[in-house]
């Protein structure tokens, strides 16, 4: 069997570095004032068959209850809250290397409308984790009728993700629950899935959900492969920069395996970084990753739709792999709109 | 010059009496769909003071509104905070996946209809109906 280790934190909005600017993230609205969820980093590893995604949700400010739409290549087989700095760790190994100059992812439901299925439903903290399975229709509505409201975009978005997964993660941060649990704004919550999968994609469409055409995306895409991998579309000149590609130290594998829930880490990977900086109309597509070599497909890049909508698969124990990139871009992603935000409000 | 004379007589009197022929072509009922943030169509002719049954069909599964006026009625709805309408003339609220009809009359002239959700102008939820009399 083969061992690798995809990873792939995103950023969505915020952003990984610290550096980065806050007022990047798109805008929550919250009933009293603008909530901005400054960060989501996303690790994803994959070995023995079974991808690991470690996302940490940040919010600032605000009150009531935010939340973002996340699509997933296949069904998690567990939400677990995640380890405590696996993704600091990440940043700071890269971060490290740049400073030496080294080189271094809709079509419409058929038939009759189907309700949207519940099948995982997490709390971790003050964040309530449901995932869900489902057309963009049957998705949207159950996003609707929880009182959250998607941007216009979020129905076509939807629609396009669905077309090749039906598979969706809603993260609900309840600001008034962090309060009462003593949680400070701006503490991220760690959140560990557990995905097997054979179709691996990075969402960067999602990212530009709720943007003007106009308005700038920046993100990072960390990927962690067992070796070199193939990328489609390829980082360049399309908003997309490669920032960082080569072998991971043994340094950051060790770090990232003692963390808790990352004892999977193999010994050897292939660490690359991608940012992203482009204007939300030129995301029009996904990051399709291979790490056998092979050409990544057209349809997970989201240049191609699908012939049909696929039905999600957990493949056998045997089959390898390529990559698990799926960065979960909370934020960039359907911004649910605070429940009960009154019309009031406007952005 | 008194041939250019005729002529322009022959084209007023045939555009006069042309003009209650057009109207009278235009559609008493329409249909409007919406789906994924847009109208279709976003361009409707009807003929004026005749009421004017609309079929308006929400095929997205978030809510929406058909709201039709002047620019005077829309500025007031840019800047308005109810989040339903319904019991006014020109304001249809449209919840996820419904559809709704409203009758209605105009005076001749040419109004717009706009969703005024956050953010669905701009996206371009907007249209044009011109009423002729």
């Amino acid at each position: 069997m083969r061992r690798f280790i995809a990873g792939a934190a995103v950023l969505v909005a915020a952003l990984i570095a610290t550096s980065q600017p806050a007022a990047a993230c798109a805008g929550l609205i919250g009933p009293n004032g603008a909530v901005n969820l400054l960060r989501t980093t996303t690790f994803a590893g994959y070995t023995n068959g079974v991808e690991h995604y470690v996302t940490s949700f940040k919010f600032q400010g605000g009150s009531g209850q935010f939340g973002s739409l996340i699509p997933l290549p296949d069904v998690p087989t567990k939400v677990e809250k995640g380890g405590d700095w696996t993704l600091q760790r990440l940043i700071r190994e890269t971060e490290v290397f740049a400073k030496r100059n080294v080189f271094g992812p809709v079509a419409l439901s058929a038939g009759a409308r189907e309700d949207a299925q519940v099948l995982m439903q997490v709390k971790i903290d003050a964040l309530d984790i449901t995932v869900l399975k489902g057309g963009g229709e049957a998705v949207g509505r159950w996003a609707t009728e929880k009182g959250f409201r998607l941007p216009p975009d979020g129905p076509e978005v939807l629609d396009f993700y669905a077309a090749r997964s039906p598979i969706f993660l809603a993260a609900v941060f309840d600001a008034d629950a962090a309060k009462a649990r003593g949680q400070q704004i701006g503490d991220g919550t760690p959140v560990h899935i557990t995905i097997p999968t054979a179709n691996p994609w990075v969402p960067l469409r999602i990212l530009a959900t709720g943007k003007n055409a106009d308005a700038r995306v920046e993100a990072d895409v960390y990927l962690l492969t067992d070796r070199k991998p193939v990328l489609l579309p390829a980082p360049f000149a399309n908003g997309m920069q490669l920032q960082y590609s080569q072998t991971a130290s043994a340094s950051l594998l060790n770090d990232l395996r003692s963390d808790r829930g990352m004892d999977w880490v193999p010994e050897m990977a292939w660490l690359t970084k991608i940012g992203i900086n482009a204007a939300a109309s030129q995301l029009t597509y996904d990051l399709a990753v291979s790490a056998n070599g092979t050409v990544p497909s057209r349809v997970a890049a989201g240049l191609e739709a699908p012939a049909k909508p696929q039905a999600p698969s957990i493949p056998p124990s045997s089959q390898p792999i390529a990559l698990v990139g799926i960065a979960m871009l909370g934020l960039g992603a359907l911004l649910l709109i605070g429940k009960f935000a009154p019309r009031s409000v406007r952005p | 010059m008194r041939r250019v004379l005729v002529a322009l007589a022959l084209a007023a009197f045939v555009a006069s009496a042309c003009a209650p022929a057009v109207a009278a072509t235009l559609p008493t009922e329409v249909g409007i769909r919406i789906h994924y943030s847009r109208f279709a169509p976003n361009r409707i002719e009807v003929p004026a003071n005749v009421p004017i049954t609309f079929t308006i069909v929400n095929d997205d599964p978030i809510d929406h509104e058909w709201l039709i006026g002047d620019s005077a009625f829309h500025n007031r709805h840019r800047g308005g905070t109810e989040s339903v309408h319904g019991d006014r003339f020109g304001e249809v609220s449209l919840p996820a996946l419904t559809t709704k009809t409203a009758t209605l009359t105009f005076e001749p002239g040419t109004y717009t209809f706009i969703c005024h959700f956050p953010g669905h102008e701009a996206y371009g939820m907007v249209g044009v109906l011109v009423a002729r009399g």
